[in-house]
């Protein structure tokens, strides 16, 4: 059951989008757009066996952008009532005034619509909606099971979870825009600890996750994967300090993919801090950096028939064979850098932002076998920590765990290892990308290799 | 509107929602009707309000309200949290029992009536952000902007972001407390770009306390805030890449606690503890820091934005003893551990908002000074690394594994502080560092800063603080051998 919102339909969530947009023309504003999002969640925590956590949560909000004479302002309330909907349009109106006029600011001129019928995109599966809170329990209490049965040195974890998540995003604009669309999701993740010989713990992460349930790996999988993690850490020691290939593993190469993002977001373009500013056309990386954004390809997590703004979504190459095509644009950075909307907008406050969708290192054709067997002595990355980048200058630098390869073979576990670069280099030294690309998230990165980067350890 | 009495806030969403002692009371005797150990209803009503101000010109205003109702049921070591966004009886019901699920056992117990319980106040502001006029606050970011332009001819582009926010909570339990709280806080921050000969830096500086916006004078006034962006950006021009390796490495005093709260502090929250994933398990008493080394948690600091008057569990706020004299003392409690502990509660029950329960959570954080010169230690040490400012950091629970990232940070060669160096990490383990503590300063400070910590997926403000440091050795992660 929900405990909010669920009982209004597509056309309930548009009627308030366009209640709100209208609210907003009648209090006095040129342009308008109303953003209506409604999520449901559920998630369970099995620890030690035992039942330890049920969550369940309905949100709900609608957010108002207005522009009054060119200046923009915002509002958000969690309140649908007719009352509270004008209240939030006289006070978006009210503060606009606070604003100074801007000549880029407001909506985009035309050009809304969707790329796709939001039922051909895949990203609902109406079964996620129902999985009853004992399946999820099961799910969670076995792939913990399986964490421990898997290994006998896992004896502890942070406890099994299995939860589900739906979603409704709606926006409507006062050029006549309205559209809606649903998004499900379900996994199941688990954290396995294991006690080292110094007393040290040890811990692995291994999760799955799908809109629908059918595709998720079993709970006993997860785990096993968990334990696995977990228990070839144990032992770890620091690696020794030099320039070596390092091998990016499936769960850490999103995190620098989520880097580049930031890099050619069109908004750190105008404000001058990113690396790749007046870079646009150069080849920066090597042949086999091909990073697509591509929120048209169904039934992928952060699939979406339209952007922030209302328009329609494309697949945007922002790095074609390591040459970089432009930074990612909603129509406010565009506009400011003489460019055009990527259709990349993301909900922000008064000004949108630009996000990702589903992010990812076009797969190459090597195993990652291959890859780990083509590295003489060099680093194999599983764990990152930490938020050292600066996508101002492009250097780069995170703390790092993983396994040490030596003569093409996994060898020791390492930790408390730092590896850095430059964020450009480590483009042009993207030499070798692998066949295993899957989408756990909207941002995703088969295995690759970057053939140098500094570790640095003992 | 000033700040109210204890006494007067709970009566906000009784006259605002209906949602009195009365209501209070069934709401708990519902959410324990299939058994349980204990219950609370958690609501909150919070305005935010921000105003960004970009290439001189105030470029958009945002306001945002968010209000809802938490219940949570603990059964043993099991919990059941649901919440409401409106107020309608129906749905506060349904949270409730919805939240109730996660009890089994059945049972009955006596009906339970909530009364007003009183808190210290640690933030009274005599003029609440939220009512002064917009005016007030456009002129501290025209000041910011213009003092970090005026700064130096390289920069070039100058973000400044003015946000206020006022909290209000309040906690029903089945113990019978009610307690609630109106939490404010305001924060100026700035991102500067400068730019020479072809070289781009940035860098943030951001100021922030539970106070009115007279905090913002003298060492936190836009211009000294404004001042230290642009001086961080415009030094790191000449910015050296950092050496690789373990070496010698000197904290400086305020700041770096940010690096105490993750390496250490949060190892010392008890649910870690509780669930054995934490290196600190079972190691009260023993000695885990060298001699000298005395841990605070305090939520106690007047106008501090990690204070609280009562955390999200309606425990008063207070000051806890970590580690003294290098010696584990206690962790951070919230109700379930201290239950566990068979201890008190340390009013570190803290939620980003009504979506999460609560956890243990530090307020403000920080080691206490020492007897040496900091200008002795620098001296002391021939080849490593003085680090000032950083952008942030993360830990490993369970091993304490820890990673930061510097953004001022400058070598030290033959006893001085030379070139300045590119940002750069230091990754170590949490108990060794604590251990590796050669050389305590005189100069403890807690600056007031913005500092948001995230366990969890919650975020919550959070203060920091220590004197001058020597740690032994520290990996650096630059790039030269």
């Amino acid at each position: 059951m929900s405990v909010n919102g669920a009982d209004l339909t597509e056309q309930d969530y548009l009627d308030v989008a366009e209640a709100a947009v209208a609210a907003a023309r009648k209090a006095g504003a040129e342009e308008a757009e109303a953003a209506v999002g409604a999520g449901n969640d559920f998630s369970a925590t099995v620890r030690q066996g035992k039942t330890e956590k049920l969550l369940e949560s309905g949100s709900k909000g609608v957010s108002l952008r207005v522009f009054v004479g060119g200046r923009a302002a915002s509002v958000s309330t969690s309140d649908f009532s007719p009352a509270a909907i004008r209240r939030a349009a006289s006070d978006a109106v009210d503060l606009a005034k606070i604003s100074d006029p801007d000549e880029y600011g407001g909506l985009p001129d035309a050009g809304f619509g969707l790329s796709a019928d939001p039922d051909d995109l895949e990203t609902y599966d109406p079964a996620t909606a129902t999985l009853t809170p004992e399946r999820l329990i099961d799910w969670a209490g076995r792939a913990e099971q399986a964490a421990f049965d898997a290994h006998a040195r896992v004896t502890n974890s942070d406890g099994g979870t299995a939860g589900r998540t739906t979603m409704r995003v709606t926006l409507a604009n006062s050029h006549g825009f309205a559209a809606s669309y649903r998004r499900s999701s379900c996994g199941i993740g688990i954290e396995a600890i294991a006690d080292d010989e110094d007393g040290k713990k040890r811990n692995g992460w291994w999760w799955s996750s799908h809109r629908s349930a059918s595709q998720l790996e079993s709970p006993e999988a997860v785990g096993r994967t968990a334990a696995e993690r977990t228990v070839r850490q144990l032992g770890a020691r620091q690696a020794p300090t030099g320039a070596v290939p390092v091998v990016w593993d499936v769960t850490v190469g999103p995190a620098l993919l989520g880097i580049y993002a930031r890099a050619a977001d069109g908004h750190a373009a105008y404000r001058r801090s990113t690396f790749l500013l007046g870079r646009e056309g150069e080849t920066i990386g090597s042949a086999s950096a091909v990073i697509v954004d591509d929120p048209t390809r169904p039934g992928l997590p952060a699939s979406r028939p339209f952007d922030g703004e209302g328009l329609p979504t494309q697949r945007n190459v922002l790095f074609d064979a390591g040459r970089f095509t432009d930074f990612l644009l909603d129509t406010y950075s565009a506009r400011k850098l003489g460019k055009t909307s990527t259709h990349s907008a993301g909900r922000g406050g008064a000004l949108t932002t630009v996000t990702t969708s589903n992010f990812f290192i076009e797969p190459g054709t090597h195993t990652p076998d291959e890859i780990i067997a083509s590295v003489d002595q060099g680093l194999f990355l599983t764990d990152l920590i930490g938020f050292a980048e600066n996508i101002t200058t492009g250097d780069f630098s995170r703390g790092a765990g993983g396994i040490w390869i030596e003569g093409g073979r996994l060898t020791y576990p390492v930790s408390e290892i730092n590896v850095s670069g430059h964020l450009a280099e480590m483009l042009a030294n993207l030499d070798m990308v692998a066949n295993d690309l899957q989408f756990r998230s909207g941002t995703a990165a088969p295995t690759f290799r970057i053939g140098t980067m500094m570790v640095s350890g003992q | 509107m000033s700040v109210q009495a204890p006494q007067t806030t709970d009566r906000f969403f009784a006259e605002q929602y209906g949602l009195g002692t009365a209501e209070l009371g069934r709401l708990l005797d519902l959410a324990l009707g299939r058994g349980g150990d204990y219950a609370d209803v958690f609501a909150e009503y919070s305005l935010h309000r921000n105003i960004n101000f970009e290439e001189e010109t105030i470029k958009s205003a945002s306001a945002s309200t968010a209000q809802g109702v938490g219940v949570r049921v603990v059964s043993g070591d099991a919990i059941g949290y649901a919440y409401s966004e409106d107020f309608a009886w129906s749905s506060l019901q349904r949270a409730a029992r919805t939240a109730g699920n996660i009890a089994q056992a059945g049972g009955q117990h006596a009906p339970i009536a909530v009364a007003t319980v009183p808190l210290p106040d640690y933030y009274a502001v005599a003029s609440p952000a939220v009512n002064e006029p917009a005016e007030a606050k456009l002129d501290l970011i025209r000041r910011a902007d213009s003092t970090a332009r005026a700064y130096a001819p390289t920069i070039t582009h100058v973000m400044v972001m003015f946000a206020e926010e006022e909290r209000r909570t309040m906690v029903a339990t089945s113990e019978g407390v009610l307690a609630a709280d109106v939490q404010p806080r305001v924060t100026l921050a700035l991102q500067v770009v400068s730019e020479r000969n072809g070289d781009r830096q940035s860098a943030f500086q951001g100021s922030a306390a539970r106070e009115g916006l007279a905090y913002f004078t003298d060492e936190y006034s836009p211009e000294e805030t404004a001042r230290e962006a642009a001086r961080m950006a415009t030094t790191l021009h000449d910015a050296v890449d950092a050496p690789a390796g373990a070496m010698p490495v000197v904290l400086g005093n305020g700041w770096s606690g940010v690096l105490l709260h993750e390496a250490v502090g949060h190892g010392l929250e008890a649910d870690f503890n509780r669930k054995r994933t934490s290196l600190y398990t079972d190691r009260v008493g023993e000695q885990v820091a060298a001699p000298g080394v005395t841990l605070i948690d305090d939520a106690t600091l007047p106008g501090y934005i990690g204070s609280l008057n009562m955390d999200d569990e309606g425990t008063p706020g207070q000051r806890t003893v970590l580690i003294e004299d290098g010696v584990l003392v206690g962790y951070m409690h919230d109700w379930i551990s201290a239950r566990h502990f068979n201890t008190d509660r340390t009013g570190n029950g803290r939620r980003q908002n009504y979506h999460h329960y609560p956890v243990p959570r530090m307020t403000n954080t920080y080691l206490l000074g020492g007897e040496v010169d900091p200008d002795e230690i620098i001296r002391s040490v021939d080849k490593g690394v003085y680090c000032v400012n950083y952008s942030g950091g993360q830990v490993n629970i369970s091993n304490g594994d820890f990673v930061f990232s510097t953004v001022e940070a400058y070598l030290i060669e033959g006893g001085k502080q030379t070139a300045p160096l590119k940002h750069t990490s230091l990754i170590g383990n949490g108990p060794t560092l604590l251990q590796n503590v050669t050389m305590i300063g005189s100069d403890p400070d807690i600056p007031k800063r913005t500092g948001t910590c995230g366990k969890e997926g919650q975020g919550v403000p959070v203060g920091a603080g220590c004197p001058t440091l020597l740690v032994s050795e520290l990996n650096i992660g630059g790039t030269q051998q």
